[in-house]
């Protein structure tokens, strides 16, 4: 059991000595707070009347004040918008070992590679959970506040909601075994960053947006990680703004997402982690 | 007491594409010794060194410590201690808590933290960033990370680099120290004045081959010996040697004269009458026998 522990405990232990992690806990949670919470005070004052719907001027509103899934919708901001914190926390904790040549004594530690790079995805599936709280507490914690004030259930009572809440867990989880897949797979850190904000920011909404378009690319554009995290999920606003997209399951969307971190990983080791060490 | 492995190497390769970087490198490291591992920068001894380690694959042949290959250890860093040149280390982390990762990983106990740090002469600067760390600092942290596991085998890459006097006096006596204990220490550098004060074997490299391998003083013999004389009358010396018809050259303190031996030089110029005020045999420099070696590529 050391065998695979030990690396694991090594893990953590880089994680837990520099800051990157509470800064980016930190910025997590002020994101989805306020987003969450901005958004839960909008549609909690026009659902209770303090804010007349006619002066919201977006059309959708009033629409969306009529779903019961409010809640559920601003809690999963956590995991829809705050994704992007667990890619980056595993795409920098491997990066990090080749930028700073600390690939050498980590290997000098632990020589059987495929252990270290295990390691590293076990330790980095448990604090993208842990950043998943940090994602919820802003989340779930403002937003149920907020509808509570304004005389909305926050739906805290109900199994559904805490069924979902351990799905965006997941989710966050998930999305920083694939930050590590993609760390292995772009040992740069510069290229890893900008593909990540590129990619989680740019090109993956406009794709999603436009496999919309037809019946076929709907199909394949369902796969897109964002969208397979947000089936996992099973609520978020991209896909109520663009409804008539086909989603997946909730257990497909998870796979999908495995699937994505455990090949980008596999890729990776192959084509980074196995080279020598110069 | 740790006891240290014996190091072989045998037939070991590397080529980087087209360019060759180890040729068939085949030697022993001794336990209880202090072994200098010497070439010119890009003789190959990093990559030597890393395929030793496992970092770096060969592409023929192998390197192992008492028979096993590094990744075959079963407790690799309680059995072998590496501090390699390149700055291995996460500016953002401690002192401490660089260690503190590795000794996890390791499955050492953490107060060996402490404990090496103290040896390395760091434990003041401990909780301090290493971003912040001078080379020297770097250099001692290395070190302290080699020593971790308390290995009877150290392998150091230029681990003079960038040391203080005052730091290149300690670590002369410390490598000496672990030999001394039993442990294998093998030792690489560039300069073989760096390292010749504390080395008993030498292994020289150049062009990624072995040119020379054997205790220190087996150097000594490699260049012919001369005879440096001088004399008031020097114009009457030069008279004198040229008539018994041996080689020299005019040097700064006197002729140098290619022959071994000084009483041959001063009794030509005591049968020609002519005063000697400098007659010495010139020491082999271990230096100069070193850099013909490598320079001229020739095995002894």
């Amino acid at each position: 059991m050391n065998l695979i522990l030990r690396p694991v405990a090594a893990e953590f232990a880089k994680i837990f000595s520099t800051r990157l992690w509470w800064i980016l806990a930190i910025v997590l949670f002020s994101y989805i707070a306020l987003l969450a919470g901005g958004l839960a005070a909008l549609f909690g004052g026009v659902a209770s009347g303090a804010i007349s719907s006619n002066s919201v001027s977006t059309g959708g509103a009033t629409g969306l004040t009529g779903l019961g899934s409010l809640p559920p919708l601003i809690y999963s901001f956590a995991s829809s918008v705050g994704y992007v914190f667990p890619v980056l926390l595993g795409a920098l904790a491997t990066t990090g070992e080749f930028r700073h040549q600390t690939l050498t004594p980590t290997f000098l530690a632990t020589p059987r590679r495929g252990r270290v790079l295990g390691a590293k995805t076990i330790a980095l599936f448990v604090v993208g959970a842990g950043l998943g709280i940090v994602g919820l507490v802003g989340s779930v914690g403002v937003g149920a506040l907020i509808f509570g004030g304004f005389d909305v259930d926050p739906l805290l009572a109900d199994g559904d909601t805490w069924a979902l809440i351990g799905r965006i867990v997941l989710a966050m989880a998930l999305w920083a075994v694939i930050g590590v897949g993609l760390g292995v797979l772009v040992p740069s850190q510069v290229a890893s960053i900008v593909i990540v904000l590129a990619f989680t920011q740019f090109v993956e909404p406009l794709l999603r947006f436009a496999s919309t378009f037809t019946e076929i690319t709907a199909d394949i554009g369902k796969f897109l990680p964002g969208a397979a995290s947000d089936a996992l999920v099973g609520a978020s606003f991209f896909t109520l703004a663009s409804p008539g997209g086909s989603t997946l399951e909730i257990w497909q969307g998870g796979l999908v997402l495995l699937a994505y971190g455990l090949l980008a990983t596999g890729i990776g080791y192959l084509v980074s982690w196995k080279r020598d060490v110069t | 007491m740790p006891t240290g492995a014996v190091i072989e190497f045998r037939n070991i390769t590397k080529t980087f594409g087209h360019v060759t970087a180890v040729n068939d490198l085949s030697f022993t490291v001794e336990p209880g010794r202090v072994t200098g591992f010497l070439g010119p920068n890009g003789a190959g001894k990093t990559t030597t060194l890393r395929m030793l380690l496992g970092l770096v694959s060969p592409t023929s042949g192998t390197a192992t410590f008492g028979g096993l290959r590094y990744r075959d250890l079963p407790r690799p860093l309680a059995t072998v201690g590496a501090a390699l040149e390149a700055a291995s280390f996460h500016p953002g982390r401690t002192a401490s808590s660089h260690l503190g990762v590795y000794a996890v990983a390791a499955g050492l106990p953490r107060t060996r933290v402490a404990e090496v740090l103290q040896v390395v002469g760091l434990a003041a600067h401990a909780n301090q960033r290493v971003g912040g760390y001078s080379l020297g600092m770097r250099q001692r942290l290395g070190l302290a990370y080699s020593l971790l596991g308390d290995p009877g085998v150290l392998v150091l890459d230029e681990p003079i680099n960038g040391l203080d006097p005052e730091g290149i006096k300690w670590i002369r006596g410390f490598l000496s120290s672990m030999a001394a204990e039993g442990r294998t220490v093998l030792v690489s550098s560039h300069l073989l004045s760096e390292v010749q004060q504390s080395v008993d074997d030498v292994i020289i490299i150049a062009k990624g081959e072995l040119v020379h391998s054997g205790p220190l003083s087996s150097l000594d013999t490699n260049i012919a010996p001369q005879v440096i004389v001088d004399s008031p009358d020097r114009d009457a010396l030069v008279a004198a040697l040229t008539a018994a018809g041996l080689q020299f050259t005019s040097g700064r303190t006197g002729l140098i004269v290619a022959v071994p031996d000084p009483g041959q030089v001063g009794h030509i110029a005591f049968a020609a009458g002519v005063e000697v005020n400098v007659l010495h045999r010139q020491k082999a420099g271990l230096e100069e026998s070193f850099l013909a070696l490598v320079e001229g590529g020739d095995s002894l």
